[in-house]
């Protein structure tokens, strides 16, 4: 239903004008980040050289020898991967089957599994903290990082699944249930390929959020198992003197996954959009 | 090819029975439709043949064997959705190959028969297309190709027409008609539309509200309707019902004494207009649809009810004017008034 666009002068003028604005006022703290990494501690909070100095790469040097970025990328990295590899291998046939053969349950469980998401992290962080260190003997392991990281998000995974497989006719799965196909088969050969763009999206926002995932990797961590997450809070700074320091690994952490994001753009927006448009 | 038999099958969703205890047989070869209104239950009854639903009690046997417990693609049949539900993302080869597909079937033989039946459909120029570049005709053919494949015992059409527009409809159930001749299979097929049911049909199962109202040939619906219900839904422009009321001075004298407080159906192609001395019932003029070769008079009844008659040639009386008709005994139905049951009366035959 495309609407006759109204193009007065100052519809042109005024719209694009509030876009910019409300673009570049949500840019604003990511480019001072990156701005701000390039300047030295010293430089970074001096109110003379809040716009000219003299840019520095000591930052970035720094970080990669001084506080070892790399096995904190690498950490990152595994952790979110097989968070998302395991959420989308118990969240795809799950979906599937509340999608395609509900029970009169299916709604309830739906609800039951988003409201887990309402209990506050810091709730359980005593009996998290004293399972994984005292009884499970996790604590700092990359297993118990990618167990957390897949458990809280398979909440979200299973949703947005289960509303991307509900798009798909229900008559093609029949049509492949009369096709004499597996459950497996149906999964394997009718709604992966079908709900791939789906899919693809959930991968893409699970692994986002595994990433920038802060208060368990933060606090069931120590080092062999710790994030860029935990790299930045190492970096935290109350006192406000580096400054420089801090923004480096910032934009060292979001990096990633800002270009990732920047390539499935499309992917994304179809992901945070879902179900809104039927 | 093979025999169907249902058998005091009831099926319910929780506490709510959406059919009541359903028996038919279904001979070799047949062509049976399933037909009532929206909500009657011919898709569940077909779906439960397919075993795409769960039968509550009861049997269906297909062959001699009875096949509630056995998966749908066990039992020897294949299904024609109303949506045509082929798979977006494979050709139209591979569409019609992907059954074949699962029970191990060697390439070269998916091949042939797959090359067979996009012959017979005339489907075979488009075979690696994607179902996304066909028109809903071609859809059709190519849902249509991937049940004939399997070499179905039965084959169930769930609506198959009613996405396609009405010339189209027109052809594709001709060429199902013709299917049905060439391979000479059971059929059973599911639709809304009475012509689609009295054009295919061998048999044709009256349904409505989850009950089976009437089973029988196309012909014996049309003559004989056992009650008020499938008299109304066979047949189009559907029959008139008149009362006591609305019949004109001497038309009572001309009815059978069962007539009397019983609903006089009479189609509108068996009433004729006559004089007033003569006529059965009689109506005061409302529009006259002229089609070319015939011209459907809408009248309304002495007791405010609208009634139709076609004609040959559109009547010259003027809107709002009395116009009087008769008809042969033999083609009067008589109804009980409560029970909406036939009666018989003497003078009828069939």
């Amino acid at each position: 239903m495309a609407a006759v666009a109204q193009t007065t002068p100052l519809s042109r003028i005024l719209w694009p004008a509030l876009a910019w604005t409300i673009a570049l006022i949500f840019f604003f703290p990511i480019f001072w980040l990156v701005f701000t990494s390039f300047k030295t501690d010293a430089d970074a909070v001096k109110p003379e050289h809040l716009f000219f100095f003299t840019p520095t790469l000591e930052n970035y040097a720094n970080m990669t020898e001084n506080y070892d970025y790399w096995r904190f990328a690498i950490n990152s990295v595994i952790t979110a991967t097989f968070a998302t590899a395991f959420a989308l291998a118990v969240g795809v046939p799950a979906a599937y089957a509340m999608a395609f053969d509900p029970s009169r349950h299916t709604k309830d469980i739906l609800v039951w599994m988003l409201s887990t998401k309402m209990l506050p992290a810091a709730a359980v962080l005593y009996p998290m903290t004293f399972l994984t260190k005292n009884i499970l003997g996790l604590f700092d392991t990359h297993f118990l990082i990618i167990a957390v990281l897949c458990l809280i998000n398979l909440p979200i995974v299973i949703w947005m699944l289960f509303t991307y497989f509900k798009e798909i006719p229900k008559d093609i799965i029949e049509a492949g249930k009369m096709d004499g196909v597996s459950t497996w088969g149906e999964i394997k050969d009718i709604l992966i390929p079908l709900a791939w763009g789906g899919i693809a999206s959930t991968a893409l926002l699970t692994f986002i959020f595994c990433w920038n995932e802060a208060y368990w990797t933060v606090r069931l961590t120590t080092i062999d198992a710790a994030t860029l997450s935990k790299l930045i809070e190492g970096n935290r700074a109350p006192e406000g003197l580096f400054f420089g320091r801090l923004s480096a690994v910032s934009t060292a952490a979001v990096g990633p996954i800002v270009v990732l994001g920047w390539f499935c753009q499309k992917q994304l927006v179809q992901g945070l959009t879902f179900g809104a448009v039927k | 090819m093979a025999s169907l038999k249902i058998r005091g099958v009831k099926k319910s969703y929780g506490d709510l029975q959406v059919m009541h205890g359903v028996d038919l047989d279904v001979e070799e070869g047949e062509f049976v439709v399933f037909v009532g209104p929206s909500g009657c239950g011919k898709s569940t009854l077909l779906r439960m043949i397919a075993g795409l639903e769960e039968v509550t009690s009861g049997e269906i046997s297909i062959g001699d064997k009875v096949v509630n417990e056995v998966a749908p693609a066990k039992r020897g049949v294949a299904m024609v959705f109303q949506s045509y539900a082929l798979y977006p993302h494979m050709t139209v080869f591979n569409n019609m190959a992907f059954g074949l597909k699962q029970v191990k079937t060697p390439p070269k033989e998916i091949d042939r028969r797959v090359r067979e039946a996009a012959e017979v459909l005339q489907i075979t120029d488009y075979l690696d297309r994607s179902p996304r570049n066909l028109s809903g005709g071609q859809r059709q053919r190519v849902a249509i190709g991937r049940a004939i494949v399997r070499d179905p015992e039965v084959f169930l059409f769930d609506e198959p027409l009613s996405n396609l527009d009405a010339a189209l409809r027109v052809q594709t159930r001709l060429e199902i008609a013709r299917l049905h001749e060439r391979l000479k299979s059971t059929m059973i097929y599911v639709t809304h539309d009475q012509v689609e049911a009295m054009t295919l049909a061998d048999k044709i199962v009256v349904m409505r509200a989850g009950r089976v109202e009437q089973i029988g040939s196309p012909i014996d619906l049309y003559r004989n309707p056992s009650n008020a219900f499938v008299a109304q839904f066979i047949g189009s422009p559907k029959m008139n019902f008149f009362t006591q009321a609305d019949l004109a001075k001497n038309g009572s004298k001309s009815l059978p004494a069962a007539a009397s407080g019983a609903h006089i159906g009479i189609r509108p192609e068996h009433l004729t207009a006559c004089t007033e001395a003569k006529a059965l019932v009689c109506g005061t003029l409302d529009l006259v649809e002229q089609l070319g070769e015939y011209a459907l008079v809408h009248l309304v009844s002495a007791s405010g009810e609208a009634f139709i008659v076609k004609m040959e040639h559109p009547p010259k009386t003027a809107k709002g004017e009395t116009m009087w008709f008769t008809a042969q005994s033999d083609v009067l139905h008589l109804f009980d008034q409560s029970s909406g049951l036939r009666i018989e009366a003497k003078s009828s035959s069939s």
